[in-house]
């Protein structure tokens, strides 16, 4: 198997340029690849499926009678970012957390920046997922998304933009970890030959912005992990980072308020809990504030939290900033808490809220993405040039009923990466979640997850609509260093 | 930054609890089948209705005639291996440690995930049917031998804290139990006649038991001789043997004082007291005091008081208090 037949069809090939040369990046993986016997590629691939599997990364589909385990799709050639972009990349989101965070501090607080009209008062506070029970709230040192994911993607003009912000409970860290853990096996010469920037740092600087949120009088808090429970399609990712930082996963059943504090249910009885990296949405967390019928959440929890006696990550009420709605105003965001430009653009945004902009929309569904506001993982997305027009016309009802729930964007044609398809090599759409930590610095994974969707010609990456996952490898800037260690010789007898 | 120890929360000592015994349970079911399909190879035609003892020790007679019916190897070993709807078959033990280790992934290493992960997919896969009536030694070995990879890697990989001596509490309680069903088969297995008590035939059996309990080699050592008396009394009271019911819960008694503090000797919790007086009631019991009351009945009523132990096992760690009860201990 090898690159000679492979096209890039006017695509944006993150591995290969126009006239179909590799990037300079690439040429080791791609000469690599080329130089593998017959079979070797497609024998490789099986095997880190199988690694996949035996090391549990996976999900279970229950059929007729039957349970079977499957693993998420995963593409053994990787996906490169050069040095360059990602000093950019690192650049623009370093930047675009920050004003974020300063941005939720003031909407619940002061909200300074709707009194000086920059952002529209009805639009924050119509947000489904705007929380007024957090106004007022101060999050220890300030900080209110500890934990982003945010997905980049390159259109064909090789540009990158920021597509969207995950700030409440971004999943996928994990598969980065894993990955790269198989890859390692896959193409162990490889790493030796590349400058490839290593990922498993993460689950300690995630420790470190977890007890970053003590209070400094407390010399040893105690974290935990917070999950929905086993059911959870994410539940191997919040006991594998449990287990990475050495902490506690706890379901809401396993722990108890009392006397103003949150306590473990332990062997030995109650156990004081200081922190919690919680990946139970809002709604959910707690039955006395929001959704009553929860039955995962901790009842009480949210009186704890506003007296400061239990740190959460990510704050109550982050959700807000990642309304797709508010996400195109984070330009203005930038613009207003930092005086600055944003450098990692927005893809264009049309609001449907907005009059003009809905009518811009309805007339042009064929040609653009719409998206709900507050839905992700692909769902309640109509991507236009690929739809039918009963799609559509559902599509341009649904806006009419309830304008504030859409947004719109020109359809991207987001940058390909070659992916193994039977016994030969095609293009397929990728994006690039990386993950960004906000504790005593604002901290940016070199890595993240690239999502491909491996449905022929499909721009959606998403696990639930086809999408599998790929390795992310971020380059050293320089590319020559090699680090030079003495090693003493063995000893033998 | 100092660390803190946590004490372990009582949802996962539970499921390492459970994960440790549902492991040892499809290990002795999957040794259990083996040795009587070899057993069947050694005995004469006429007698070779001796599937229904299998069946009958494990309590689960019932379930078994209303879903099968007739007792053959096809059946039984479809019921204790693969029947997905009966808790106790080999899948059901599996899947269940699988999910409770899937619920602790954080507490265990990697390497034992990966252990009990694979030992189910193992038994799960499709490829898996075929070899248990194919090639069913090769198979059931398979099971027995990851079961024991299992056991070896958690004692290389686990720290030996709290939750490690939950795991070795669990295995011990399970292992005596199924020592004590293992040597009950006996009297449900079949002889072509009274007059063959002592035979050749009795002797196979006899060593079926042995071998069951993966004790032939170890009693040989002990009693040279294969005598039903001296085979229930090593499987009972011998101090040496590891799944000798002695031995099980003297380890079993240790573990649970390394959890909770107190010294051997005293108790502090209701799981202690009732576990350190069955231990004691072995410690000066002897084999004729078991044949004096019957072997059957005698170990009808040493799995009585071990429930009562696990129950109490159950009350004193796992139980969750409700939240009305939250205050500080």
């Amino acid at each position: 198997m090898d690159f000679d037949d492979y096209a890039t069809d006017l695509h944006y090939d993150e591995l290969f340029e126009s006239d179909g040369q590799p990037r300079k990046s690439a040429v080791p993986i791609i000469n690599r690849i080329n130089s593998l016997p017959a079979g070797e590629l497609q024998r490789r691939q099986r095997e880190a499926e199988a690694a996949l599997l035996h090391m549990g990364i996976t999900f279970t589909v229950y059929g007729p009678g039957e349970e079977m385990d499957r693993i998420f799709p995963f593409d053994i050639i990787p996906r490169i970012v050069e040095a360059s972009d990602w000093n950019y990349i690192e650049r623009g989101l370093k930047q675009r957390i920050y004003a974020i965070n300063l941005f939720l501090e003031d909407i619940y607080n002061e909200q300074r920046i709707l009194k000086d009209k920059v952002i529209s008062t009805e639009l924050i506070h119509s947000g489904m997922s705007f929380r007024p029970e957090c106004m007022g709230l101060h999050p220890p040192k300030g900080i209110w998304c500890h934990i982003t994911g945010t997905d980049i993607v390159r259109h064909n003009d090789g540009q990158l933009y920021v597509l969207e912000d995950n700030l409440r409970c971004p999943s996928g860290v994990s598969y980065v970890l894993e990955n790269r853990e198989v890859l390692k096996r896959t193409f162990p010469r490889l790493f030796e030959v590349l400058n490839v920037q290593p990922v498993d740092d993460y689950p300690n600087r995630l420790l470190e912005t977890l007890e970053y949120l003590a209070p400094d009088t407390l010399e040893s808090p105690s974290v935990a992990v917070l999950t929905p429970g086993v059911y959870n399609s994410a539940y191997f990712e919040h006991s594998f980072l449990a287990q990475q930082m050495g902490v506690p996963l706890v379901e809401g059943r396993d722990l108890v308020v009392s006397d103003g504090f949150v306590y473990m249910r332990t062997t030995r009885g109650f156990e004081r809990l200081d922190i919690i990296y919680r990946r139970i949405d809002d709604d959910f967390i707690d039955p006395e504030v929001f959704r009553p019928d929860s039955l995962l959440g901790i009842p009480g929890i949210t009186g704890v939290y506003r007296a400061g006696k239990i740190a959460l990550a990510n704050a109550l009420g982050t959700g807000i900033a990642d309304d797709k709605a508010v996400y195109a105003c984070v330009p203005k965001v930038i613009k207003y808490y930092l005086g600055e430009d944003i450098i990692l653009p927005n893809v264009t945004t049309y609001l449907c809220w907005d009059d003009k902009e809905r009518q811009y929309v309805l007339q042009n569904l064929d040609k653009l993405v719409v998206k709900a506001v507050n839905e992700s993982g692909g769902y309640g997305m109509l991507v236009g040039p690929h739809a039918s027009e009963a799609e559509r016309e559902a599509f341009r009802e649904k806006i009419q009923a309830n304008p504030r729930n859409y947004i719109a964007q020109p359809t991207l044609d987001l940058s390909i990466v070659p992916a193994i398809i039977e016994n030969h090599f095609e293009g397929r759409h990728v994006d690039l979640r990386p993950y960004i930590l906000f504790g005593e610095e604002i901290y940016v994974l070199p890595g993240g997850l690239t999502r491909v969707a491996l449905r022929k010609g499909s721009l959606v990456v998403n696990s639930s609509q086809g999408g599998g996952s790929k390795d992310t490898w971020v380059l050293q800037e320089d590319m020559d260093r090699m680090p030079s260690v003495t090693v003493q010789p063995r000893r033998h007898k | 930054m100092l660390v803190h120890q946590v004490p372990m929360l009582s949802r996962v000592a539970d499921s390492i609890y459970w994960m440790s015994r549902y492991i040892e349970r499809a290990e002795n079911i999957a040794r259990f089948i083996d040795v009587n399909l070899r057993l069947m190879l050694d005995i004469p035609i006429e007698v070779q209705q001796q599937w229904q003892p299998l069946v009958i020790v494990t309590g689960d007679q019932d379930l078994f005639t209303q879903h099968y019916g007739e007792a053959t190897s096809d059946t039984v070993i479809q019921f204790l291996t693969f029947d997905s709807n009966y808790p106790n078959s080999i899948v059901s033990c599996l899947r269940s440690a699988r999910e409770n280790a899937r619920s602790i992934r954080e507490v265990i290493s990697s390497e034992m995930w990966q252990s009990v992960n694979e030992l189910y997919l193992l038994v799960a896969s499709r490829e898996a049917k075929r070899r248990a009536f194919d090639e069913p030694h090769s198979f059931f070995t398979e099971v027995k031998l990851n079961s024991q990879r299992f056991i070896g890697i958690t004692e290389g990989t686990m720290s030996h804290g709290e939750g490690w001596q939950f795991l070795r509490l669990a295995v011990m309680i399970e292992r005596a139990e199924k020592t004590s069903r293992i040597l009950d088969m006996k009297y449900f297995l079949l002889l072509p006649r009274v007059d063959h008590v002592g035979t050749t035939h009795d002797n196979i059996q006899l060593s079926a038991v042995l071998k069951s309990a993966s004790a032939l080699e170890m009693y040989r050592k002990r009693f040279h001789r294969i005598l039903r008396k001296q085979v229930a009394d090593f499987l009972i009271f011998d101090h040496h043997f590891p799944r000798s019911i002695h031995h099980c819960l003297v380890q079993a008694e240790e573990a649970l004082h390394q959890i909770t503090g107190s010294p051997l000797g005293t108790f502090s919790n209701e799981a202690e007291r009732r576990l350190g007086r069955l231990r004691a009631e072995l410690d000066y019991a002897d084999i004729s005091e078991v044949y004096e009351q019957g072997l059957h009945k005698y170990l009808d009523s040493l799995q009585l008081k071990l429930n009562a132990v696990g129950d109490a096992i159950y009350s004193t760690f796992f139980a969750l208090w409700p939240p009305s009860a939250g205050t500080k201990v």
